[in-house]
């Protein structure tokens, strides 16, 4: 192939996005005025007192971890098939019936959530 | 016929002087950061003209250096840190979500091979085999940005939009990617450049119908854009993960947004508007495809999208979010997955020569459309029936019990019978004895 480096000039990107954040976030201490005031810095609450919130907030719904946890199972169905896509012509008839044989095992289980009420968002 | 689409050569990347290297960074920065302060000006203009407003139009000529001059204002405005805050994360936060916001665009295809400073380089910043595979991952490091944002804020407001915001781009990731694979197959590469090269003979946005309009759906989930814009549900989150951020960390955060908003339309225009390649009448000129043009072409395609973008917002209430959550993971992900099924066994019938995969899916894409179609119309009559049988038990059981009879203080609502007040019965009993009373009496007796 003859390449360089092609992971190079994304790195150089990156450095350049990098550099201009930290130097935004960091010029937004000098540019700005500073005037204190207690109910300024304290968490927005629509202008009732604010509850003394843990970090993070304390509890949060679960329906949140479950989302995540699919999100990782169905993640990495499509993270199999980019190959398989990408030499399907290759593969022949033996590629295709793997793929529909594993998309359909996928399906079993997508299908299993569904009935129990996993995709509810109540 | 192995790879007999993958018709780009990789080969011409990574083989840039330094300073090409440097002019290319550096354009695509500036191109990202002109394109962000165009959307949002624009953005203003065209909802201003659809909500019958004039938009802003005061700063410089029809208004072009407003969002510039509103990015000054923030810088000048004061830096709140609230006191709950994780100091360091919270500081961090705005910076993954800029940074990643523009890794993203380096491997976007923006035109064939130019000259710049007498060296012949193609007009994009790099490509590598995975490079689409590159962009979901950076894109999935950006969502980092917004949860971190919202968890070190130490409010319940950006905690609550930080997690929406993350399960809502995890959710459409999955539609995301499952609608490149189509795209993929027909490519049989997962490189930007090689895609746009094997759309020569036809835009992937005909073949691959479906795969079009899944992805276009995803994309507005995964920027939080109206109609899907439930992280920043003001009503009900205020300003979503951002809440407690002000300043120009605040200016990032919008900065990435749009950022994100302008590569999703421009990898959209990648794998299924045919990239910098012409559209078809301009694309008879013979100089169409070459030299510095194309890139007029792809940034007029990237534009249609964000028109797009901008007319969602203008035209669609938000979402719920169990709907927003029920069409991603019930419609899309369902919908991708027998489509990639269908557009395997049509080019598996391709490369057996056997039949002509073209017809076979259109015809797909249609009987696709029908199902969806049907089940939406089944699935509405369905909800319209319950609620139906819901408004009649809320009626039967606000019958046993009315806390506005008499119509007081408020008049009944439609489908409640206002019960006759006191004075109504006593004039009533008047005539007719009331039935409790005498009906009481005459039992004693």
């Amino acid at each position: 192939m003859g390449q360089g480096n092609v992971y190079l000039p994304i790195f150089f990107l990156g450095l350049l996005a990098f550099g201009f954040a930290v130097f935004s976030v960091a010029a937004a201490s000098f540019t700005g005025p500073k005037r204190y005031n207690r109910a300024k810095v304290d968490a927005y609450e629509c202008g009732i007192q604010p509850a003394q919130a843990q970090l993070g907030g304390g509890r949060f719904p679960v329906k949140y971890y479950i989302t995540a946890m699919l999100f990782i199972i169905f993640d990495i169905e499509i993270v199999f098939l980019y190959p398989w896509a990408v030499s399907f012509d290759a593969l022949g008839l033996f590629g295709l019936i793997e793929m529909i044989i594993f998309i359909l095992t996928v399906l079993v289980a997508y299908a299993f959530v569904w009935r129990r009420g996993g995709l509810e968002w109540d | 016929m192995f790879h007999s689409q993958a018709q780009g050569d990789l080969g011409i990347f990574g083989n840039d002087p330094a300073a090409v290297i440097a002019v290319k960074v550096l354009g695509i920065f500036v191109i990202m950061v002109l394109m962000t302060l165009l959307t949002i000006w624009a953005e203003r203009r065209v909802v201003g003209r659809m909500q019958m407003r004039i938009g802003p139009n005061r700063v410089g000529p029809f208004g072009l250096l407003q969002s510039l001059m509103d990015g000054i204002k923030l810088a000048l405005k004061e830096e709140i840190i609230p006191k709950g805050a994780h100091l360091a994360v919270y500081v961090i936060a705005p910076v993954i979500a800029a940074t990643t916001a523009f890794l993203t665009f380096a491997v976007i295809p923006l035109g064939p091979q130019v000259s710049i400073f007498g060296t012949v380089t193609p007009l994009q910043l790099t490509d590598f085999p995975v490079s689409v595979l590159y962009v979901l991952a950076i894109a999935s490091v950006g969502i980092y940005g917004i949860v971190l944002a919202g968890w070190s804020s130490g409010s319940i407001y950006p905690l609550l939009g930080g997690l929406r915001s993350s399960a809502q781009m995890i959710s459409y990731e999955i539609a995301m990617g499952l609608s490149f694979v189509a795209v993929f197959l027909y490519a049989q590469s997962m490189s930007t450049s090689q895609i746009v090269a094997a759309q020569e003979p036809m835009w992937y946005i005909v073949l691959l119908l479906p795969s079009f309009i899944i992805y276009t759906t995803a994309m507005v989930g995964e920027t939080n854009r109206a109609p899907f814009d439930l992280p920043e549900a003001e009503g009900e989150l205020v300003g979503g993960f951002h809440t407690e951020y002000s300043s120009l960390k605040f200016a990032l955060f919008f900065l990435a947004e749009y950022v994100n908003m302008v590569t999703v339309s421009a990898l959209a225009t990648t794998l299924f508007l045919g990239g910098w390649r012409a559209p078809w009448p301009i694309s008879l000129w013979d100089q169409a495809n070459v030299g510095w043009w194309p890139m007029l072409w792809f940034f007029g395609k990237v534009f249609a999208f964000i028109f797009v973008f901008i007319w969602l917002r203008g035209t669609l209430p938000r979402l719920r979010y169990d709907q927003f959550m029920k069409f991603g993971w019930k419609v899309l992900i369902p919908v991708s997955i027998v489509w990639i099924l269908i557009v395997s066994v049509a080019r598996y019938l391709r490369n057996e020569g056997g039949l002509e995969s073209r017809n076979l899916l259109f015809a797909a894409s249609a009987v696709l459309v029908v199902v969806v179609l049907v089940s939406y119309t089944l699935d509405l009559r369905r909800k319209k029936s319950d609620e139906a049988e819901e408004q009649r038990i809320a009626i039967e059981a606000e019958q046993e019990f009315d806390p506005f009879a008499g119509g007081f203080p408020v008049p009944p609502m439609p489908g409640q019978v206002a019960q006759p007040s006191r004075r109504m019965k006593a004039t009533i009993s008047s005539g007719a004895p009331a039935s409790h009373t005498p009906a009481e009496t005459t039992e004693g007796n």
